[in-house]
């Protein structure tokens, strides 16, 4: 298959509409796996969570985990689903070294939750604008274990001399919710796309189901992306498979989008496959093609019996339900007081509960915002990095909050604080201390400074002389410079417009 | 009693062994003996466990010694069918592509022989992962039939069934997807029961078929058989597909042995073409029994009997495909063909391939194909729906009787070799057993005398509704008396010596 | 019901992971013909009116509590194993990605 340069996004959509499909798995946080009773602890020595069921050994038999029913129920719920009133599992037969049974447990033709739906909101240029994303199915299954590719130049699967197996993670609940195509996002495609995983991600965090960490692989996105004329017949889709962050949903589908056009502008055909976002380049690649179609051979698992949630329990369930985001938003946005604009800008950033606990633990909602959806914002996109997993606390915050209203540092030093913070040097006091960032409030000292600076520039002082007072800037930015940021702007102006015997 | 201890029903010797009139050792020890004097030419076993067994029955001693009797059958040895797990010790299902494999854990009917102070003597032969009706289809190679060497003991439980019928064990534990405790019982004269579906946990057991697959007992009388079911039976949490409600009371029924004032059918789809005339003669005879000992016999029609095969030979294969697509070289048992350069496809593959036996590979192939999207509809589909059919049959039939009798098999044992290339001929053999496990009901096999053309024996079939199992101790019970009154002695006796 | 082809056998081999030698294909495209026909008799039966059982017994909702229960140890997990390598099953390469 030849590779063809990608059109910019805007042509590609400017010629095409985009239909989307999200398919997420979500491994549920049940401190027992699907089946049996290993544990799901994260980063345990190579099968040490093992037992004959999730190792598939001869003879085990399944029994399924009362929690993890329960779990996809409120998912379902939250997801705005039906919940069938019997539904059974079934076996998805295909031989793979990952999996100790050669089948997967999961769900066919029977999915325990259909018909749901999700509001997403996203940025445009005229405001926020809601999209409905319909959820087709909800279902049960189980997860694999983890391949480890050995040997060869890469690590990766092409070219490996053999592959090493863990299965820890084998029979781990998974809960996958499959969305019905989207359509009519037009340029909003890529935004949409990680707004309806974000708000997911939220869900999920809301009900308590999953610690949904996309760097863990407890949330993994697959996303389906075709392109047609407008008005035309669908195209034919592309699969990229495990989307691991939510930058990353947002570039899938991005990626895709430019590199379908130039397919169909060269005049080719886009290929049914699957495909890999390789995360450093943001482009995506075409998995090994199947010589041959897949056929699972599902059949109802004989070893579990069928699932019927009585009305009752749905409803007790469905009495759990926690405050859907988007009304929490709505309560958030009013006990602010800040604007629907303000709140989505928060949500696109992925901040909001980082910005509720930090209010909770004490610092003014502007001030919360101010940091989590700006510098901190800016420092972990700079690292690439999920702005949740920086090494800075609430507490922190906090004290930096302290500071600046004691006069200790300003804004700008601040920023200086959280690089120290974020660095590893300490709390804000020790980052204070250790890099000399009090702000300079010796009247002497700063007077000294503004002298030096008015030397250097005689006709600009000659200008402030002769009333000119917005010729000040240069003076005030001057003695900030040669202070380091650590004097106050407005001190540094008003002290130098009296030494020169002129007012505002 | 020293002499024949060997000859000893199992509910014998549990009492002799309680009252210390012999111990748990002597009893095994003469076991292990008679494994060792004649199971070269009976081949019933695939492995003797005999350090495990004289420690358990030590273990038995030193119990009741302290005047602690765990069950019964405390101290009474049993082989186990090579298809359930345990703890150690190889476990094969008769296939070379488990040779090695020694299971971390024990089976739920493994522990709860345990538990009950059963001497687990070894494993037994079997058709490689029960699909068969001979035995001839090991990988280990045939098991005899101890009243005729030259013949098939049954299967695919034939090792099980051999080592009681040739008295190297008085008890043993088959499983039965189709027919296999049943069909070796009836060819080598023995009891075998298939309890009702969930009546005995599957945990341990290497799944053939999941929806078709139950453990029970294989006796030498029909006593035994209610002793051992009540041992393994009962609910256990770890098998989903188990029932949670309290097991009949099969021993009380099998002292009552009473059929007075009973209904019994008579299946007429399970007689006529393909049965043997000695086979329809002694179960006609036994019939009479019963009839002279108070039942009512009817004779009833369930139609759909005729599909059961057809459905079975789809629904079994299809279940069996996937089960057994766990075997593939990777996690335990055979790998073929890694040389550093094969991709791990193609190891699976001739792993597989040398792996498996031609039945099983058959069974596979049959099972992948009637799953595949296009055909699953046509053939496993509407398999299921025959198998709604032949539950109402059975539902019909017991709203006017109480149980339901038929041959266990068409014929008495063949000779080794005869059917083992014609799987359709070799399918036959499960006619009239099929049917049960289809519907998940319970059944008994139990000797009713030798076919006068072949001096061989012949077993009859009594089928009752599911969980009502201690009805067919009160059938069992009754007939076996009352031949035993007739012949001065259980049909066993009369197998030759070896 | 027509006749299997020999290709669908091979088909079929491959799905079940079975390296039939090429004798194989021959004797299993018959002997699964002379079986299907045979079984084929299931299609006259069952009308569509009559719901499929897939399970003998009919039980619901049988589930267990989510409480740790004892795992294997490593050592108990890769007794068996044909070839192991850093506290992990080692197999062959991979060549198809799912
Ligand atoms: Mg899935
Ligand atoms: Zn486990």
């Amino acid at each position: 298959m030849s590779t063809v340069t990608p059109i910019p996004f805007d042509d590609a959509i400017a010629t095409f509409d985009p239909v989307i499909g999200l398919e997420v798995h979500v491994e549920l946080g049940t401190r027992t796996k699907m089946f049996c009773g290993c544990p799901t602890d994260f980063g345990a020595e190579p099968n040490t969570q093992v037992c004959p069921v999730c190792l598939g050994l001869p003879g085990s038999l399944p029994v399924a985990n009362a929690k993890a029913i329960e779990s996809i129920i409120r998912i379902g719920l939250a997801l705005n689903c039906d919940i069938v009133e019997w539904c059974r599992m079934a076996r998805k037969n295909y031989f793979y070294p990952d999996m100790p049974k050669d089948y997967q447990v999961s769900q066919y033709d029977e999915p325990i939750c259909i018909n749901g739906y999700l509001d997403v909101t996203v940025d445009t240029d005229e405001g926020p604008r809601v999209f409905r994303v319909d959820i087709e199915r909800v279902h049960m299954e189980e997860d694999t274990g983890k391949l480890t590719h050995a040997g060869g130049a890469t690590g990766r699967i092409h070219g490996a001399d053999y592959s090493l197996v863990d299965y820890n993670r084998a029979g781990i609940p998974l809960v996958e919710i499959v969305t019905k195509p989207v359509v009519g996002t037009g340029a909003l495609a890529p935004a949409v796309a990680r707004a309806y995983v974000t708000e997911l991600r939220d869900i999920m965090r809301g009900l308590g189901v999953s610690d949904v960490k996309m760097e863990e692989g407890s949330l993994r996105c697959d996303a389906n992306v075709s392109l047609n004329r407008p008005g035309a017949e669908w195209g034919t889709r592309s699969e990229t498979k495990n989307v691991n962050s939510l930058r990353s949903v947002e570039r899938a589908v991005r990626s895709e989008i430019e590199r379908q056009a130039a397919v169909l502008l060269a005049g080719d055909r886009v290929v049914q496959e699957t495909r890999h976002l390789h995360e450093d380049t943001g482009v995506t690649t075409p998995g090994r093609s199947k010589e041959h179609a897949e056929d699972y051979r599902y059949f109802p698992e004989p070893d579990l019996v069928p699932i019927a949630p009585s009305r009752e329990w749905v409803d007790e369930l469905r009495a759990t339900l926690p405050e859907q985001p988007s009304a929490r938003r709505a309560r958030l946005a009013q006990a602010w007081g800040i604007s629907d604009f303000d709140m989505q800008a928060l949500v696109h950033a992925g901040v909001l509960d980082l910005v509720e606990e930090s209010v909770a633990a004490g610092v003014a909602p502007e001030a919360a915002r101010k940091w989590w959806g700006g510098e901190l914002t800016r420092v972990a996109n700079e690292r690439g990095v999920d702005v949740a997993t920086l090494s800075v606390s609430h507490g922190d915050i906090l004290r930096v909050e302290e500071l600046i209203a004691s006069g200790a540092i300003n804004d700008k030093l601040a920023r200086q604080v959280f690089e120290g913070v974020l660095a590893g040097e300490g709390a804000p006091d020790d980052v204070v201390t250790a890099r000399g960032l009090a702000v300079v409030s010796d009247d002497g000292a700063l007077l000294a400074a503004i002298d030096e600076a008015l030397a250097a520039q005689p006709d600009v002082t000659e200008k402030i002389r002769s009333g000119k007072v917005q010729a000040a800037g240069a003076i005030v930015g001057a003695v900030m410079k040669s202070t380091r940021g650590q004097a106050d702007a407005a001190k540094v102006r008003a002290l130098l417009l009296e030494r020169l015997g002129v007012s505002e | 009693m020293e002499a024949d201890l060997i000859r000893q029903p199992a509910a014998v010797l549990g009492d002799a062994i309680a009252a210390r009139e012999v111990s748990a050792r002597e009893v095994t020890k003469a076991h292990l003996d008679r494994i060792a004097q004649v199971d070269d030419r009976v081949h019933a076993f695939l492995y003797v466990d005999t350090d495990g067994a004289l420690a358990a029955a030590d273990a038995v001693d030193a119990e009741i010694a302290e005047g602690i009797r765990r069950s019964p059958l405390a101290g009474v040895p049993l082989a186990l069918k090579d298809v359930l797990a345990m703890k150690g010790v190889p476990t094969t299902c008769g296939s070379r592509i488990l040779e090695g494999w020694r299971p971390p854990y024990d089976a739920t009917v493994v522990e709860r022989l345990r538990a009950a102070g059963v001497i687990i003597l070894g494993k037994t032969n079997m058709d490689e992962f029960a699909m068969g009706s001979s035995t001839e289809h090991s990988a280990y190679g045939p098991t005899h039939n101890p009243w005729d060497l030259e013949r098939i003991p049954g299967g695919s439980g034939g090792g099980s069934a051999a080592a009681i019928a040739s008295f190297e064990a008085p008890l043993a534990i088959g499983t039965d997807t189709g027919g296999s405790i049943r069909q070796p019982a009836a060819v080598t004269g023995t009891v075998g029961v298939k309890p009702t579906y969930g009546g005995v946990s599957r945990f341990g057991l290497v799944a053939l078929a999941s929806s078709l697959d139950q453990a029970g007992p294989c006796t030498r009388t029909v006593m035994d058989a209610a002793l051992l079911q009540s041992v393994i039976g009962g609910y256990d949490p770890r098998d989903s597909t188990s029932i949670n409600a309290p097991v009949p009371d099969v021993v009380a029924a099998a002292e009552r042995a009473d059929v007075r004032g009973m209904r019994i059918g008579l299946v007429k789809e399970l007689s006529g073409e393909g049965y043997q005339a000695g086979v329809e003669q002694r179960f006609r005879e036994a019939v009479a029994i019963l009839e002279d000992l108070g039942a009512e016999v009817v004779e009833v029609s369930c139609p759909h009997f005729d599909y059961a095969l057809g459905a079975y030979y789809l629904i079994l294969p299809s279940e069996c495909s996937s089960n057994l697509a766990r075997f593939d070289g990777m996690r335990y048992g055979l790998r073929v063909g890694d040389d550093a350069d094969r991709s791990v496809e193609e190891v699976m593959s001739l792993t597989r391939e040398a792996g498996f036996g031609a039945e099983v590979k058959r069974r596979i192939m049959l099972g992948t194909y009637a799953l595949s999207s296009g055909y699953y509809a046509a053939y496993y589909g509407q398999a299921q729906k025959v198998r709604t059919l032949i539950q109402r049959d059975f539902a019909q039939a017991f709203a006017d009787v109480d149980v339901l009798v038929s041959p266990t098999t068409p014929t008495t044992a063949f000779r080794i070799g005869e059917k083992v290339d014609d799987p359709l001929a070799m399918y036959l053999n499960d006619i009239a057993t099929i049917p049960v496990n289809l519907a998940g009901n319970c059944a008994m096999s139990l000797p009713v005398g030798l076919a006068p053309e072949d001096g061989l024996p012949v077993g009859l079939q009594v089928m009752v509704p599911p969980q009502a199992d201690d009805r067919l101790y009160l059938v069992g019970g009754a007939l076996e008396a009352a031949l035993r009154d007739r012949w001065g002695h259980l049909l066993i006796e009369e197998v030759p010596a070896l | 019901m027509s006749a299997i082809t020999r290709a669908e056998v091979a088909h079929l081999a491959r799905l079940a992971r079975l390296a039939l030698a090429e004798d194989e294909l021959d004797h299993y495209a018959q002997q699964l013909d002379v079986i299907l026909q045979s079984v084929a008799r299931v299609c006259e039966v069952a009308a569509d009116d009559i719901p499929p059982t897939s399970h003998p017994m009919p039980l619901v909702n049988v589930f267990r509590p989510d409480e740790v229960a004892p795992s294997l140890t490593q050592e108990q997990a890769l007794a068996a194993a044909p070839a192991v390598e850093d506290g992990r099953f080692r197999v062959p390469r991979i060549l198809d990605e799912e």
